[in-house]
């Protein structure tokens, strides 16, 4: 017998921030949405105090990293040594979209190193991207860590060229090496690294010639593959730090419900419990023992007794009601171009017997849960002079503010330390857990590590809303738009998560993607929104945020008019989209490579889709077969993306096949239902997510050579997922699907949904 | 105090006999590879093998295990054909995205290779079916199923 020893060491024990100053970027959302924010987030940092000390072995690839050390810092991202060792300080967290391989190859290729001889660290709050989310990473990113990279590179160089007594023109840098060209010298970087740190920053350093580029735009392995294959990826499940003790959390079951009773002797009877704790707000309560089970036990011994507060009579029902009642009534306008209105009605005025030149439609989506792989989680050590918080999140800067308003301490006492992880999916934009962990822990001197279970993960998410969406159009006498009119109902999530981003007018601009911003133009146009906020739930951003949500109705209704025209879906949207070539371009390279217009085998049918989000370009196509109108199989999907500059095709692709399954997971199955203002599905037996036996056979993903500025791409696939799906659905069926999830019975086979 | 074979060395373990094998590995013995995704079997992200057997170790009583030779992850014999077969597929084929589940995968993997040299797709889906991956990595497990199959030849 052996004693259990933990076969990895200890999580190192907490650490403080190295002395930077917060940077003060207000990075708005409307440039996280894409709008650009070129060097906003990359201002030059001075070279941080502490650090690794020399002579600690070198993390295996892909492993964060502590502080980086380097006595040549000539900006946020890059340390380098003078052993040669070099470290890149990644803005944006790594949840699986595959950012810290590209970040590193945007530095790389500049710097002139190999991505193997690179150690990571990921970004401290303050000096990261403030946010990562809205697929914008490698948008904002782009310009400003290719000029961190070429600025280093141009730095060494120099400092080259004096030690060689030669031009600079005469050296260039390979592998972290430099290199005399006309003698074949070589250096090592780390050789003059102490000399390059003594030149000013160039501030505007020469890029590269894309045409150069070795790493951009060629297929480069992910950083984090084999840590992860291998178990060894330290997600903020898996941290553990000296004399740390495991909670778990039952916040009430109805939001805004509060605690009336529990037994807390009992949960205190069980083995290896140590506290019962109880939020500020008497709305959440955490066992903490000595490990999760034991946690988990005392919750159950607790027998909690809840006040469900104000929120006890909401069901899925009403909620949907009151979507529907916005139809009717005021509205904002967010946009008005020509007089939609009034050429819809004097269309719909003019209608003869045989022709009625106006089609509408209602279209329904539900709330939605997250459900990353990795349920929530977080660990924090508060003392009376710092705090530690370790967790994966997609806002590292408001997890520190909050945790420093929380314990009165300076931000620079308030330490985030940034794991992998195991999903964002836009649930980790929030960061309510970490405020709850840190509400714990400053009731206990030991470091309490907090994880939901999946009930608590799934029942107390902050949900995609709910939204119900009108079309109408006026039609041409060949059943093209002549006018279009379209009202959104639904909660303006932004209004709640970044406030002074509505509008004055009340507006969430994020509801005009995929809607306002299409790639088809409209003769005339007016997009109204009627505020709905959802009772007795918590909305958030969801993967895809408006594109997800908008495209599946415009699509679905340009789909619409396509059938009613007897038009061809594709030959239709090719009418639509003479004056976009990148949109015309992917839909024809989509339809030729779908086999789009040949025979299929009896009972399979194919829908199209085409989108512009997120500054990326795609259309697809989907082939699927229903044996029973509540059964689908999706045998193939054909993708064509133009995502501007390709910068790591292959991870491109992942993101693409990924975003496809993660969409069409929701869009047959998920709908987050109330009761009595309780979340009624648990677990995945009642949130069901798509298996290996039911993804499509194939997914081919294509990519448009291009030499625009790159788009985003972690989204892309999953805003296609509900409108490709429900477009070849309602091709194999013969009616339109029209309200998600496209196998509720609400889509009945009777199409009681037909408009 | 119930005693556990794992990875090769006998550990007495002392929890209750009702606590799930999961929390003994991640919690008491500090083997975090195998992780916690659902609860109730339902995700397969804390599989492990049982007499080289993929079995999930969320459910599973640390009292029921009796003489049961449970491997994880980090238990793998780095010489071992099959593993190694699988995780350079992995790797090959950059599957990994969020990598959560991807320990799960893995061990449903090369239970499946072990029992099944060269499967079928139906096959693996009907294996790895209960393995589930939020970010839709499914399309490239299938194919490096394969991968590893074929290198193993």
């Amino acid at each position: 017998m052996t004693t259990p020893t933990p076969r990895q060491p200890l999580h190192q024990s907490p650490r403080q921030l190295p002395g930077r100053t917060p940077l003060q970027s207000p990075a708005s959302r409307r440039q996280l949405m894409g709008a650009g924010g070129g060097l906003l987030l990359a201002t030059f940092w001075p070279a941080p105090r502490g650090g690794r000390a020399q002579g600690e072995p070198r993390p295996e690839p892909g492993m964060l990293a502590g502080p980086a050390r380097g006595v040549f810092a000539p900006n946020a991202y890059i340390r380098i040594a003078t052993d040669n060792r070099i470290t890149l300080i990644l803005p944006n967290v790594e949840m699986g979209q595959g950012i810290y391989t590209a970040s590193v190859m945007l530095i790389a290729e500049e710097l002139g190193i190999d991505m193997a001889q690179v150690d990571i660290e990921a970004a401290p709050p303050g000096a990261g991207a403030e946010i990562t989310g809205g697929s914008t990473s490698v948008m904002t990113e782009w310009l400003p860590l290719r000029q961190a990279g070429a600025a280093a590179r141009s730095m060494l160089v120099q400092a080259a060229a004096t030690r060689w007594r030669t031009r600079a023109e005469d050296c260039t840098t390979r592998s972290a090496m430099l290199i005399h060209v006309p003698t074949g010298r070589t250096l090592p970087f780390g050789a003059v690294a102490a000399q390059a740190a003594t030149l000013p920053v160039p501030q505007k350093p020469a890029l590269k010639d894309p045409a150069t580029y070795t790493l951009l735009g060629h297929s480069q392995h992910r950083m984090d593959s084999a840590l992860k294959v291998e178990g060894r990826a330290v997600f903020g499940m898996d941290i553990q730090v000296e004399g740390q003790k495991t909670g778990t959390v039952a916040a009430c079951p109805v939001e805004g419900g509060t605690l009336a009773d529990m037994n807390r002797a009992a949960a205190l009877a069980v083995r290896g419990v140590r506290a019962v704790l109880v939020n500020p707000s008497n709305t959440a309560v955490c066992v903490v023992a000595d490990h999760y089970w034991a946690a988990h036990k005392g919750l159950r011994a607790l027998r909690l007794q809840w006040h469900p507060g104000p929120n006890a009579h909401v069901n899925t029902q009403t909620l949907y009601e009151q979507l529907h009642e916005g139809l009717h009534g005021p509205a904002i306008v967010a946009s008005a171009k020509g007089d939609a209105s009034a050429i819809i009605a004097h269309a719909s005025a003019t209608h003869t017997a045989t022709h009625t030149a106006t089609h509408t439609a209602t279209y329904q989506q539900p709330l939605l849960a997250h459900a990353p792989m990795e349920p929530i989680n977080c660990t924090a050590h508060v003392r009376p002079d710092g705090c530690d918080v370790w967790t994966g999140t997609q806002v590292a800067d408001r997890a520190q503010a909050t945790a420093a308003e929380l314990t009165g301490l300076p931000k620079d006492r308030v330490a985030v330390h940034c794991q992998y992880i195991g999903g964002g999916f836009g649930r980790r934009l929030e960061h309510e857990y970490v405020t709850q962990c840190v509400e714990f822990a400053r009731q206990v001197p030991y470091p309490l590590k907090i994880i939901w279970s999946r009930e608590e993960d799934l029942t107390r998410d902050r949900y995609r809303p709910a939204y119900v969406d009108q079309m109408t159009a006026a039609l041409d006498d060949r059943g093209f738009i002549t006018a279009l009119t379209h009202r959104i109902v639904g909660p303006a999530v932004v209004a709640r998560w970044d406030p002074p981003e509505l509008t004055k007018d009340g507006y969430d601009e994020d509801l005009s993607v995929a809607t306002l911003v299409t790639p088809y133009t409209y003769p005339a146009y007016r997009l109204e929104f009627a505020r709905r906020e959802a009772p007795g739930i918590v909305t958030a951003w969801w993967r895809g945020v408006g594109g997800t949500r908008g495209l599946f109705v415009v699509e679905g209704f340009i789909d619409e008019l396509a059938h009613r025209a007897g038009a061809d879906p594709v030959a239709y949207r090719r009418a639509m989209l003479a004056q976009n070539p990148r949109a015309l371009a992917v839909l024809d390279k989509a339809a030729q490579a779908a086999g789009w217009g040949t025979p299929l085998p009896p009972g399979r049918a194919r829908g199209v889709a085409v989108q512009f989000a997120f500054g990326s370009y795609m259309a697809s196509i989907a082939e699927v077969e229903m044996p029973e109108p509540d059964a689908v199989m999706i045998h193939r999907v054909t993708a064509v993306v133009d995502c501007g500059r390709v910068l790591n095709p292959d991870q491109v692709v992942s993101q693409i096949e990924g975003g496809l399954i993660f969409g069409f997971s929701a869009a047959l199955y998920n709908e987050i239902t109330l009761e009595g203002g309780r979340v009624q599905q648990n677990n995945f037996n009642t949130w069901r997510v798509m298996r290996m036996n039911e993804t499509p056979r194939k997914i081919d993903v294509l990519l448009m050579p291009s030499t625009e500025d790159p788009g985003g791409i972690g989204e892309v696939g999953t805003a296609a997922a509900a409108p490709v799906l429900a477009n070849a659905m309602a091709a194999a069926q013969g009616r339109r699907y029209r309200t998600l999830p496209l196998l509720s019975a609400r889509n009945g086979a009777n199409g009681t949904e037909q408009g | 105090m119930p005693s556990l074979n794992i990875n090769g060395q006998d550990h007495l373990v002392d929890v209750d006999p009702d606590t799930p094998l999961l929390w003994v590995l991640r919690d008491v013995l500090g083997l975090n590879a195998t992780k916690f995704g659902c609860g109730i079997a339902q995700c397969g992200a804390c599989t492990v093998h049982m007499d080289g057997r993929a079995v999930r170790a969320c459910n599973l009583p640390v009292g029921l295990i009796g003489a049961g030779r449970i491997s994880t992850l980090e238990g793998l014999d780095p010489a071992d054909p099959v593993a190694k077969a699988v995780q350079a597929a992995w790797v090959a084929l950059d599957v990994v995205q969020c990598g959560y589940c991807q320990p799960g995968q893995v061990m449903a993997a090369i239970a499946l290779l072990r029992a099944v040299p060269h499967p079928t797709d139906e096959q693996i889906d009907s294996a790895m079916s209960a393995n589930l991956c939020r970010c839709g990595t499914y399309m490239r497990i299938r194919a490096a199923i394969h991968h590893a199959a074929g290198a193993l030849a």
